[in-house]
């Protein structure tokens, strides 16, 4: 009875409801499930969630770009926690008996065998393997497109620094992740990684020795560094993961989103799809693009075969290692930088620590800075910008863009130089030369030819927008 | 608009587009589930994914784009700060706040406040303490490794080695006895014809024919794998450095700055082959004090 009495009661306020929206002039869709009627009855939401749910976002395919990172992500942590309950971070030595026949009587670490485990014995083991690391390529790639993106439309200015300087420190995290996922396998390639991370961190004057000790426990192989890069790996890494992404869609809540310009959109205004249904339907719609094709690829996409590598040995290595592209570009200025030490008072500076410790952090800290750097030297712009920029509208930004994406272009392609010497028949030292010279004239020329290329485009504007009648709109704007 | 043919006939067409391509996500999810309990397939649970979420996508696309089409919606964007007069009232507040139940005089409160930071900070130091349980300061074991004069050199099977075994060409890796694949002890030793050694220079070739480096990289640690004999020259796989033999393994091209480390060679009474000490310097990347210290 009292079973049929609620059930009357839900009917009734549907009913009451419907008849209240379209009274007031909305339309008679479906009912607010009771489930929110519930909810609000304890927390009040009503009011809030309703302002929420008409929130303008401006639509732009580029703008999707960061959200597939976020995505990305999702699934990084989703297929990371399957992962997590299979991998062992143990270097104890044991007889591989498991089903993979080349492998069958070889002495193996338990961190390798549980990967071969993953691999060929738990079902679906070897997809989610899979999809994890093309999720982290995917991640990492929209990571940078998104920067990139954010970049060249001058989307950080203010008041949105915060959101670069979290963005970059994601960037950071993101390779921080890709570095210690890579050497968990203990397979032969993994160990190399972590040679040289040991080689570098040694490099550091006064406390290199100490801190790598500290950090990787000892000289390596050591039985403690598995469990470091573990923990690292799943906790201290992703804990800031979550941390940087959480700051960053708030401080993007807050601010909201830039906008191209054209049409009714200003710098006072947002312009742009309501967030239900609309946006909701295309994140959703994102989500699920990028889920379907980390799964393809999963599938059907062979990525890292740690039982092709063979088990970690010490004295052992292969030609050519590579190391993942997002570390390439770090890969490449250690393979260029000159064989210089430098000896100062009986104190070593030994050749990696410039290209390893002292280059990247230049970059990355230029990179933080750049929205202050732009507004002291170039714009001496201190105005909140809420409207997009085409790349001709700062030429010198531009410029400097396109002359560090030259210097990383080139940092990436000497990370493999030994690929590309074998692929073009040349000698290593050639190649080496060649990019060691287009690492020092190629980007002041892109730059340069970039800026011309851009203010030329920008008198032509002003030109068409003087010939134009007026009031007329910009022919890109229109 | 609803009476427009056209538009009626797009909406009907997309309606079913998006009906289909969640039908698609749903014979997508069954697939996995049926080769999941079969057995399971790498390549076709990945294609039975991609089906179940792409179907989804494509739905949700046309459904958002194509059927909801709504207009856009303007909204004023305010600049980001407060008011003047919030400001104002959050530091009135504030300062109440701190203030108005607080005898102390501003001089006591200033000092208060720095012995408060002074707290903090030692507080923090001493949290960082269990930082250095992480390691030991590496003392002089990054000026040894595990040979010792005597030890005899092994392959990788353990097995030792006899002088008149190793042809000059060859080039074979080697462990001290008893430490077979410890890193930083791994050597590479060599054949090579004394002829090709160039005069005047420094080598431990105290067997005929015989030399033996540090097999990890002077520049970032890793193995030296690869020699090319017909010209004597080693190179590391990682960056690229080569080294050649018949100059005492110096530097020739490549990042690094120092030579591989050779290793003295006897023969004990057995006839097999032993070192005769340590290496002559430090093994593996160069760090700081790598002139100075002394090994322990």
């Amino acid at each position: 009875m009292a079973d049929r009495e609620r059930r009357r009661t839900l009917r009734d306020w549907r009913e009451q409801l419907r008849r209240d929206t379209t009274a007031h002039g909305g339309h008679a869709g479906g009912p607010v499930p009771a489930v929110a009627r519930w909810l609000d009855d304890r927390l009040g939401l009503a009011k809030g969630t309703r302002a929420l749910l008409r929130k303008p976002f401006p639509g732009h395919w580029s703008f999707l770009i960061g959200e597939i990172a976020l995505f990305a992500l999702v699934v990084l942590f989703l297929t990371g926690t399957f992962l997590a309950l299979f991998y062992r971070p143990d270097t104890r030595v044991v007889t591989y008996e498991g089903p993979y026949l080349p492998l069958k009587g070889s002495e193996v670490s338990i961190a390798y065998e549980s990967m071969l485990r993953l691999s060929f014995e738990v079902r679906a083991g070897l997809l989610m393997r899979q999809i994890h690391h093309h999720a982290a390529n995917v991640f990492m790639a929209a990571v940078v497109a998104h920067m990139f993106r954010t970049f060249f439309t001058g989307a950080f200015r203010r008041p949105r620094e915060l959101l670069w300087v979290t963005g970059v420190a994601l960037l950071i995290l993101g390779i921080g992740a890709g570095f210690t996922g890579y050497s968990l396998p203990d397979d032969l390639l993994s160990g190399t990684g972590l040679q040289i991370a040991y080689g570098i961190l040694l490099s550091v004057p006064l406390v290199g020795p100490f801190l790598a000790f500290v950090l990787l426990g000892g000289e390596l192989p050591n039985p403690d560094v598995l469990g470091r890069l573990h923990i690292l790996h799943v906790m201290i890494i992703p804990g800031g993961l979550v941390a940087l992404v959480t700051a960053h869609l708030a401080i993007l809540f807050r601010v909201r989103h830039t906008q191209h310009p054209g049409g009714p959109r200003t710098d006072r205004n947002v312009v742009g799809k309501p967030m239900f249904p609309t946006q909701t339907m295309i994140s959703g719609a994102t989500f699920a693009a990028t889920v379907a094709v980390l799964a393809l690829l999963g599938g059907l996409y062979e990525i890292n075969p740690v039982w092709v590598y063979g088990p970690f040995e010490p004295a052992r290595v292969f030609a050519p290692t590579q190391p993942d592209w997002y570390v390439g570009w770090l890969e490449g200025v250690f393979r260029l930088w000159p064989a210089w030490s430098i000896h100062l008072f009986g104190i070593v500076v030994p050749q990696p620590f410039i290209p390893g410790v002292v280059v990247p952090g230049l970059i990355f800290t230029l990179a933080i800075l750049w929205p202050w750097i732009e507004v002291r030297w170039i714009t001496h712009d201190r105005e909140e910008r809420n409207l997009l920029q085409l790349m001709r509208d700062n030429p010198v930004r531009s410029a400097i863009g396109t002359a560090g994406l030259t210097f990383l272009t080139v940092m990436f392609l000497a990370g493999s130089n030994d690929v590309l010497a074998a692929l073009f028949v040349i000698h290593l030292e050639n190649v080496t030369l060649t990019l060691r010279t287009l690492l020092v004239v190629g980007p002041p020329v892109v730059g340069w030819l970039t800026y011309r290329w851009l203010t030329r485009l920008r008198r032509r504007d002003v030109e068409e927008a003087r010939a134009a009648p007026r009031g007329e709109p910009r022919s890109r704007s229109a | 608009m609803a009476g427009d043919p056209r538009a009626e006939r797009t909406i009907r067409r997309a309606t079913r587009v998006a009906g289909g391509a969640f039908l698609l996500a749903v014979v997508g999810s069954i697939g996995l589930f049926v080769v999941y309990v079969a057995g399971g397939n790498t390549q076709l649970e990945g294609l039975f994914l991609f089906l179940a979420f792409g179907g989804g996508a494509v739905a949700l696309t046309v459904w958002a784009k194509i059927l909801i089409d709504e207009p856009d919606l303007i909204e004023e964007r305010p600049p980001m700060h407060s008011s003047d007069a919030d400001r104002a009232a959050f530091e009135h507040a504030y300062l109440e706040a701190r203030e108005a139940h607080d005898p102390a005089t501003r001089s006591r409160r200033r000092l208060l406040t720095r012995l408060l930071v002074l707290a903090g900070l030692s507080l923090t130091a001493a949290l960082g303490l269990p930082f250095f349980s992480l390691g030991a300061p590496p003392g002089a074991a990054l000026f040894r490794t595990k040979w010792s004069s005597g030890s005899r050199l092994v392959g990788f099977g353990g097995n030792p080695i006899r002088p008149e075994h190793v042809n000059p060409g060859a080039v074979l890796t080697v462990f001290p006895e008893g430490h077979v694949g410890d890193g930083e002890s791994s050597a590479l030793l060599i054949g090579i014809s004394p002829q090709r050694l160039r005069p005047g220079v420094a080598f431990m070739d105290t067997v005929q024919g015989l030399l033996c480096f540090s097999k990890i990289c002077t520049h970032a640690g890793c193995p030296v794998g690869l020699y090319r004999e017909e010209v004597a020259e080693l190179l590391c796989p990682c960056h690229q450095s080569k080294f050649k033999v018949t100059e005492a393994a110096r530097p020739i091209s490549g990042p690094t700055t120092r030579p591989l480390p050779q290793l003295p060679l006897g023969v004990n009474p057995g006839g097999f082959l032993i070192a005769l000490g340590d290496f002559e310097e430090p093994v593996g990347p160069e760090f700081w004090n790598i002139r100075r210290g002394r090994r322990g």
